[in-house]
């Protein structure tokens, strides 16, 4: 059994049709890549598998259909990081990732009694919040509220992540962080991560897996290496892929490291 | 970026709360002494404390005024504003939007008319004589919230400010119309028409307090044990999603909760306008956006804000009394075009 099984999964707006048809699976300590043009369906697939947008097909977490999953069951076992997050109140880091122990409550009279405060300052440390712990979200740049919705999902602690550009509004130096604390997080036992990702460098570097969409429909699932092969990334991105990665990366050369 | 200063005064929370708690009974033992006949407080706390052991006061000076005309009325000025400002609270949080409330939205006008068909076409309930209006209230104000909520969503899934403000004030306005036509054809039987657009609570008695207290306690209450969904919804309804809440119920509990409360204001103190936009816009700023303390602090301050708009109302003009909407619609209109010109800057 798959940890995660997505089959026939088709998304439309009226005659506009998103998805069709797309299957694929996610094992435990999988890292699934999903990769494509703009306007492939990528998010979507994130946003059916959170129950964000009515689909059809079958999406089976765990053995059990998702629309049979209570939304606090579902969302100790499956967290996303959405692409956009606009903030129009000014709640604090810490009060909007707290919010991602709501799953672990019962109720607001019950309270999480089990290690609420320590997952928090643990989420928060992670992402590198300490300092802005009490800021106003309305203040922070794009690239600090990105590491707020992160530290929230931490905080979370699901099974499986799910994350919509995760670099988005990220400096290189986070860029690097998150992906290598990810990769961390996935080593224990039990987990996967489903993300979307438009660098492909980090696709192939981070990827165990990939899932190369066009025009809302499957190219290619496999082993990352395999479905970004020049042959199928060419022919998607009506482009010599291969090549301009390569132009790009003659960009830094040795002897400019040594200067 | 650098590290600004976090402003709010979360450390004061205990303090801010203790506040309210001790501002609320002052005011409202000053707004039962002060009126058309000033009765000294001395008088006004022992009439009540006689009242309340059950005492004789009948030949007591100034009985009838307090406890049958001011302390009524001013109860129910408190309860009206904690309940509209709760209400108010809620809604912003769910919508995500500082400008949502009972006025703006149209939902008190859906209230209004509920009452006014329920008036002019003899709609009651066997032995329940506020019944009828006041369920037709509560059914026409959910109502209301429905249509505008599903047209909002048609036109603009992200229910922006401007989409929510636009179909409000349009909705607002057809409701008022057909009100005004019903009141028209059948003026005999309701009100002046001030009352379904302005509000009053003169002649309120302690039926009226009882119905706004149980009406409070309960919706209010469910609100209230809503405050982290609220949370939630104000960050966003798709990050509510995301971290386990169910939006439809929660989202179809809140709505009913406040067109109940409405309903049941609306039918008791006519359309009074703006409580629900001023009063949480004020608490936010001291307390911050967190509904477990923002919920709570907003039915104080709603209680302390009606209960001054209306004894401005009764003493502005003395002998001439205002109608209590023409107060909180003067103080509501600036803030309300404040919040608009802050929240435009802020690119909102």
């Amino acid at each position: 059994m798959s940890m995660l099984e997505v089959k026939d999964l088709s998304v439309s707006y009226g005659d506009l049709h998103i998805l069709r048809d797309v299957s694929f699976s996610v094992e435990p300590g999988q890292w699934l890549m999903i990769i494509g043009p703009n306007g492939a369906g990528k998010t979507t697939i994130l946003n059916s598998i959170s129950r964000g947008v009515p689909y059809t097909g079958t999406i089976v977490y765990q053995g059990r259909d998702i629309r049979r999953w209570k939304p606090r069951e579902l969302a100790l076992n499956i967290g996303l990081l959405s692409q956009n997050n606009s903030m129009g109140y000014a709640f604090t880091v810490e009060e909007i990732v707290r919010l991602g122990r709501y799953a672990h409550s019962a109720s607001v009279l019950s309270g999480d009694k089990d290690g609420r405060e320590e997952a928090i300052d643990r989420a928060i440390a992670l992402t590198g919040l300490e300092g802005l712990r009490n800021q106003s979200s309305l203040t922070l740049s794009g690239g600090e509220l990105q590491r707020t919705f992160l530290a929230q999902l931490f905080a979370q602690d699901p099974r499986l992540l799910m994350l919509d550009e995760p670099t988005n509004h990220l400096d290189l130096v986070y860029q690097k962080q998150v992906f290598n604390l990810i990769r961390e997080w996935l080593t224990e036992n039990g987990r996967a991560v489903v993300s979307v990702v438009h660098d492909l460098s980090l696709a192939r570097a981070y990827g165990t897996h990939a899932l190369l969409l066009s025009k809302g429909r499957t190219v290619a699932e496999g082993p990352v290496s395999e479905v970004t092969a020049p042959k199928l990334l060419n022919e998607v991105y009506s482009m010599d892929v291969y090549s301009w990665m390569r132009e790009m990366y003659s960009q830094w050369t040795d002897e400019d490291s040594s200067t | 970026m650098a590290q600004i200063p976090h402003k709010r005064k979360e450390g004061l929370y205990v303090l801010e709360y203790l506040a309210f708690l001790a501002v609320t009974p002052a005011v409202f033992f000053l707004c039962v002494c002060v009126g058309s006949v000033k009765v000294p407080l001395g008088d006004t706390v022992r009439l009540i404390l006689d009242a309340i052991r059950g005492s004789d006061i009948s030949g007591i000076k100034f009985a009838s005024i307090i406890v049958s005309v001011r302390i009524p009325r001013v109860l129910s000025a408190a309860l009206v504003g904690a309940s509209l400002s709760l209400c108010g609270a809620g809604m912003q949080g769910l919508l995500k939007n500082p400008l949502a409330d009972g006025s703006t939205l149209g939902v008190s006008s859906a209230a209004s008319l509920g009452a006014v068909i329920a008036i002019a076409f003899g709609i009651t309930v066997p032995f329940l004589p506020f019944a009828g209006t006041m369920i037709m209230a509560i059914l026409f104000a959910f109502l209301g919230l429905l249509i505008i909520l599903s047209l909002a969503y048609k036109l603009d899934s992200s229910l922006s400010t401007n989409t929510i403000i636009l179909i409000g004030v349009i909705f607002s306005m057809f409701v008022s119309s057909i009100t005004s036509l019903v009141i028209t054809f059948a003026s005999d039987k309701i009100k002046h028409i001030t009352f379904w657009t302005m509000g009053s609570l003169q002649g309120n008695n302690y039926t009226h307090v009882l119905i706004l207290c149980g009406a409070l306690v309960i919706f209010g209450g469910v609100i209230l044990l809503h405050a982290r969904e609220l949370n939630a919804f104000a960050v966003g309804e798709d990050n509510a999603r995301n971290i386990g809440v169910n939006v439809r119920r929660v989202r179809l509990t809140i709505l009913i909760c406040v067109s109940a409360l409405i309903g049941v204001c609306v039918s008791i103190g006519g359309t009074i306008a703006f409580v629900g936009l001023v009063t949480p816009h004020m608490t936010r700023i001291i307390v911050g956006p967190n509904h477990k303390k923002l919920l709570p602090v907003s039915v104080f301050a709603g209680a302390i804000f009606l209960m001054l708009s209306d004894l401005a109302a009764r003493i502005l003009l003395n002998p001439l009394e205002l109608p209590i909407g023409v107060v909180t619609s003067m103080i509501g209109s600036v803030v309300f075009i404040y919040i608009f010109i802050t929240g435009r800057r802020k690119g909102k």
